[in-house]
């Protein structure tokens, strides 16, 4: 396997091979949650911390399991994960507990996870592998809250409405009327303002990409 | 091949193992945290319908539940507690469910003062359609207090409904279904708590 720079994973994760954006992966939870900003920070986050651990042990282990049991490992891996996530989610920011709900099991079922645990974490070290679900996760994270601020935006004319139920109290403050007086757009809130916001930003990429 | 069989299938329970153990770990470890909040939130809920210093027991800890689908009006277990000062029941705190809402059933939570009239009413949880159907929440609009002091004598019994079925209470534009099916489902509760008061303070608490 050759050596891959830290540099070169990120742009990966990042950019080139953006989990939502290029590999098209973990679309439901992105396009369920992402009715608010705040939800979408929540879950991207959570998701981002599980990557990061299921990385890091199943680098960890990589030498010591057999190719044939290594999808059951992995799962093993990644459920443990989740469930440890979700059990300090419940404890720690139940609020956000309450607003995720069925989503943050569910982060067992996303392809991120598994996906990048098959094609890097087994293969690579420990740091790489750390790196690699950072920067994958960091991905993850930006395009769901650029779809969550572009809907909250549209639909509801607020941003970072809700903050406090991962912040604190403190950070109602946060919640700035973008348009005053606004009636909403309830489309963007619904289901099909997610998929037409997820369209408009694969657009946006592609654009990007074919300019430079 | 059998001896590779043996290696794998014991290496996969090795880390089943571990997996579980480290699951294991971290719920001992976050258990009380997680029964704090809930309760926390349990409170903080019953506290919206029922103000604190009218009742002095420990009202988390004095409850029943019961199922009665056809008097209930939902197929679920619905959850009593119970408010009393010293020994005089105060209110009964109802958490019970109108399975006729647009998407899915609304959870609510109902209290009911000794005397049958409203405490207050709370949605707890719903799918409904944001924009039309969430107006029963009350970060969105003031509907749900419009129960609060209200019983089956204000108004009498066939005037509980929304006004586009002859009903006194107000329907939203666009969205009938839900405030229908929650009207409904407290005129249930309403009339349960009236034919059974008695039993629902007397009842032994469960453990």
């Amino acid at each position: 396997m050759a050596k891959v720079s830290y540099k070169e994973i990120s742009i990966n994760g990042l950019w080139k091979n953006n989990p939502v954006l290029v590999q098209l992966l973990g679309l439901c939870p992105a396009l369920a949650v992402t009715a608010s900003f705040v939800n979408a920070l929540g879950l991207s986050m959570a998701t981002t911390a599980t990557l990061i651990a299921s990385n890091v042990v199943i680098s960890l282990i990589r030498n010591f399991v057999k190719s044939e049991i290594r999808i059951p490992v992995f799962i093993i891996v990644i459920a443990s994960a989740v469930t440890v996530v979700e059990l300090l989610v419940k404890a720690f920011a139940y609020d956000l507990y309450l607003v995720l709900g069925i989503f943050l099991p569910l982060i067992v079922t996303n392809c991120v996870i598994l996906g990048r645990a098959e094609a890097f974490a087994s293969k690579n070290t420990v740091v790489a592998s750390f790196v690699d679900g950072l920067m994958g996760g960091i991905g993850f994270t930006i395009i769901l809250c650029s779809l969550g601020a572009m809907r909250e935006v549209i639909g509801n004319g607020t941003l970072f409405d809700g903050m406090h139920l991962m912040f604190g109290e403190a950070a109602k403050a946060m919640t700035l009327t973008i348009i005053p007086n606004y009636k909403g757009f309830l489309l963007a809130i619904l289901p099909p303002g997610a998929f037409i916001g997820l369209g408009l930003l694969l657009a946006g990429k592609n654009i990007i990409d074919h300019r430079s | 091949m059998i001896k590779q069989m043996i290696t794998a299938s014991l290496l996969l329970t090795l880390y089943s193992i571990i997996g579980t153990g480290l699951v294991a770990y971290t719920n001992a470890a976050t258990k009380d945290q997680i029964t704090g909040n809930e309760k926390g939130v349990l409170v903080g809920s019953i506290g919206e319908v029922l103000p604190a210093d009218s009742y002095d027991n420990d009202i988390t800890n004095d409850k029943i539940t019961l199922t009665d689908p056809t008097k209930l009006g939902t197929p679920n277990p619905v959850t009593i507690y119970r408010a009393r000062k010293g020994d005089t029941p105060v209110a009964a705190v109802i958490t019970t469910e109108a399975p006729e809402g647009y998407s899915g059933a609304i959870k609510l939570l109902i209290s009911i003062n000794a005397d049958s009239t409203l405490a207050g009413v709370r949605v707890i949880s719903h799918a409904e359609t944001p924009g039309l159907g969430d107006k029963v929440e009350t970060s969105k609009s003031n509907w749900i207090l419009e129960f609060t002091g209200k019983s089956l004598n204000d108004p009498k019994p066939d005037k509980w409904g929304v006004k586009k079925d002859g009903g006194v209470f107000d329907q939203f534009s666009g969205a009938t279904i839900t405030p229908r099916a929650i009207v409904k489902s407290i005129k249930t509760t309403l009339l349960y708590f009236q034919d059974n008061s008695g039993e629902i303070f007397s009842k032994p608490s469960d453990k």
